[in-house]
């Protein structure tokens, strides 16, 4: 915002202008952005920059006391890409997110589409909606460990008496944990989902479903020619966003599962968590934080290059 | 318009300028933090309302006898270890640090430590497994308080219903929870997961069949991980058991869905609350009659981080000399429900809590997880508890163990 005025002011005649006046407006430019660049620097530059160097540190409790940090080279990284825990946790990130995301937007979707129809008790179904995203991450966690246990837990009892069975071993069997994990993280992501569509849904114009109807365009054709492509940059926020806050995904899966059972929850947030403060190797924990990061760099390209075609 | 925007433009350089001052001001102070010569301070984890106030005053009394005012600084147990690193980096270390014995190792090869003996602690009534249990590399870091181990706790009133006697070998085990499961009651709980939690309860399975953490794919190992999941295959242990921590298993047992349970005497203070619950205790099943059943030492430390102030550091040693002296000692355990490291006071305390018996002849012939591997610990349990996991759900003990030792001996 403060670039918008300084380039408003930078609009007024300059013609006549003397010199010292120019540069003090310079001057008075850079004012503006250095708080910006300043911030950047020292909370994002500097973090991302020591941890590319811890990568290639015996970083060590050591380290703490002597302040020194051998250089070795590559051999955190090639520590950890030897074991066989990173590739599976590298699987498990990209399962998960990509799980999440469709899950949590397909039914976000569905919601906001579904509450901007006019019904009783709209206003106050959205806002109980909400509910899951005000609890913090970690009590969301514990209480669905207690609700997916296996023999105690309230969904299988539910299942039970619905006579579905009702024996799912939902965290506690390897090949379901992640799925389990997946659902519940889609539980935690469908208010934000529903509330950032729903507010997108509406400014999309009526005039042009009054056309639409005109036209007598069906209701799904209406959805896929006009709601979705007014929505666009709308998606665009909720999925990147949505990505940046799953990738990196930690709390809970360490409060729902700890990463088991025999690592089949393990992710690179929950890697770089036992690599660096249980196994106090900070070099490790550093390399698979690098990766975690290129990954989102990778994906914050293409959202830049989408943005700039769709500016266009 | 021009004179408006200057006004603006010198509001934010003093806005900048305020920043940079006060991150600055706050870096400084940060560093140059002055300690006041008579308060000194203890990192411990004694978040639980109940232990923090049993430390307060005990060191309370402490700083009263000492002249000093000692106070308390309390973080989870998980974060006592990576604070204590950074407050080391920030030359802003506590006087005492409580460290879990499993971690103190670390620290101690960090070269964060202090000699005991060299601040004048003596360890004459101390057994010797709990002077190892506090030292590393023969050089005594930390002194006990109490100790604790794990043992066999039982619901005595399932167990007469069903007239059966509290079972003392494995096989008595396996065939005293098959009887004792019926509809939603397995008949034992125990933790096997994912974290520390599941290996402590390991650990006397492996070491009572004689394995070692040195040799995860050892032959004793792998028998006593079967043997785990002959439980699991019998429907005597929950499915669930892979998720749960200790704390869990408890629940499992006061709620009366485990007849027995695998667990320590820091829960009977919870075990207590529920009076209609009338528990036992005995020491963990063995192999085969006449084999010694070793438990894992558990507790924590004091010890005296190396902050290169002499003179408070020998101040230090006094007060952890008062804390782990034998009257603190007696009143921490009679609290807590763990067994002091004292012998002497652990004497008195058999006497005066007999039902806790079977415990502190457990604790007397306990081992130390880190007595073999010291530092190198951490990476050793991690793989091992997922080798547990594998193994309890589906994979051969073998091939899990096998996986395991390469994976703690490849980081090293």
């Amino acid at each position: 915002m403060t670039t918008s005025t300084v380039t408003a002011s930078g609009a007024v005649p300059e013609a006549g202008a003397p010199v010292p006046g120019r540069l003090r407006r310079r001057l008075a430019r850079w004012g503006f952005v250095a708080p910006a660049v300043l911030f950047m620097l020292l909370f994002f530059g500097y973090p991302l920059v020591r941890n590319v160097v811890m990568s290639f540190q015996h970083y060590t409790p050591e380290t703490f006391f002597t302040g020194e940090a051998p250089l070795n080279g590559f051999d955190n990284w090639s520590t950890v890409f030897q074991d066989d825990v990173f590739g599976k946790a590298l699987w498990h990130t990209l399962v998960f997110t990509a799980g999440s995301l469709l899950g949590q937007f397909c039914i976000g979707l569905a919601l906001a589409v579904f509450f901007t129809r006019k019904f009783p008790l709209n206003g106050v179904l959205r806002s109980l909606i909400l509910l899951p995203w005000l609890v913090p991450m970690v009590v969301s966690g514990i209480v669905w460990r207690r609700i997916l246990d296996q023999d105690t837990g309230v969904l299988n009892s539910f299942l039970d008496t619905l006579g579905l069975g009702g024996h799912t071993p939902w965290l506690t069997d390897p090949h379901m944990a992640l799925l389990s994990v997946i659902l519940v993280n889609i539980w935690i992501g469908i208010p934000f989902n529903m509330v950032i569509l729903y507010g997108g849904l509406q400014e999309v114009p009526r005039e042009l479903y009054e056309a639409a109807a005109l036209d007598g365009a069906s209701a799904w054709r209406t959805f896929r020619s006009i709601t979705l492509p007014v929505l666009r940059p709308v998606i665009t926020v909720v999925l990147v966003l949505g990505f940046m806050s799953t990738v990196k995904i930690l709390d809970l899966i360490l409060a729902l599962t700890d990463g088991g059972p025999a690592d089949a929850t393990q992710t690179l947030g929950t890697l770089t968590y036992q690599n660096s403060f249980v196994r106090l190797d900070f070099g490790a924990g550093a390399v698979v934080g690098n990766v975690l990061i290129l990954i989102s760099a990778v994906f914050a390209v293409f959202y830049l290059r989408a943005n700039r075609t769709e500016g266009k | 318009m021009s004179k408006r925007f200057n006004r603006r433009s010198r509001s934010a350089v003093i806005s900048v300028a305020a920043v940079s001052v006060l991150v600055a001001g706050a870096a400084l102070t940060g560093c140059g933090r002055q300690r006041d010569s008579s308060v000194y301070t203890v990192l411990n984890s004694s978040t639980d309302e109940t232990y923090h106030r049993w430390d307060a005053q005990a060191m309370a009394r402490c700083g009263e006898r000492l002249g000093v005012t000692v106070e308390q600084q309390s973080v989870p147990a998980a974060q006592v270890m990576t604070k204590a690193l950074r407050m080391a980096s920030s030359k802003s270390l506590p006087d005492i640090v409580q460290f879990d014995a499993s971690e103190m190792p670390t620290f101690a090869e960090a070269g964060g430590l202090i000699d005991l003996r060299t601040l004048g602690l003596g360890t004459e009534d101390v057994p010797r497994g709990i002077v190892n249990f506090g030292s590393y590399r023969g050089t005594y870091y930390g002194a006990a308080r109490s100790v604790n181990t794990l043992a066999l706790f039982y619901n005595k009133d399932i167990l007469r219903q069903a007239g059966l006697k509290v079972p003392a070998t494995w096989a008595e085990l396996r065939e005293t929870a098959k009887k004792l499961t019926r509809g939603k009651r397995y008949g034992l709980a125990l933790s096997a997961g994912g974290a520390e939690d599941g290996v402590f309860q390991f650990t006397p399975f492996m070491w009572s069949n004689g394995g070692d953490e040195t040799r995860l794919d050892g032959p004793e190992v792998v028998q006593a991980l079967d043997y785990w999941k002959s439980l699991l295959r019998d429907g005597s242990l929950s499915k669930s058991t892979v998720g749960w921590t200790q704390a869990d298993v408890n629940d499992q047992f006061m709620a009366g869905n485990a007849a027995m349970m695998i667990n320590g005497p820091w829960q009977v203070e919870t075990l207590n609350t529920k009076k209609s619950l009338h528990w036992g205790i005995a020491r963990i099943p063995v192999p085969k009659a006449g084999d010694p059943s070793v438990g894992p030492l558990g507790g924590a430390v004091l010890t005296v981080p190396n902050t290169g102030d002499e003179r408070r550091e020998r101040m230090a040693g006094k007060i952890v000399a008062c804390l782990s002296s034998e009257r603190e000692q007696l009143t921490y355990a009679l609290n807590s429900w763990m067994v002091p490291a004292n012998e002497k006071a652990a004497a008195v305390w058999r006497e005066r809590v007999p039902e806790l018996d079977a415990l502190a002849d457990q604790v007397a012939a306990a081992r130390s997880r880190t007595a073999k591997l010291g530092a190198g610990w951490p990476q050793v349990s991690l793989a091992l508890q997922s080798a547990f996991q594998a193994a309890l759900t589906g994979q051969s003990s073998q091939a899990a163990l096998q996986r395991a030792q390469q994976r703690a001996t490849s980081g090293n």
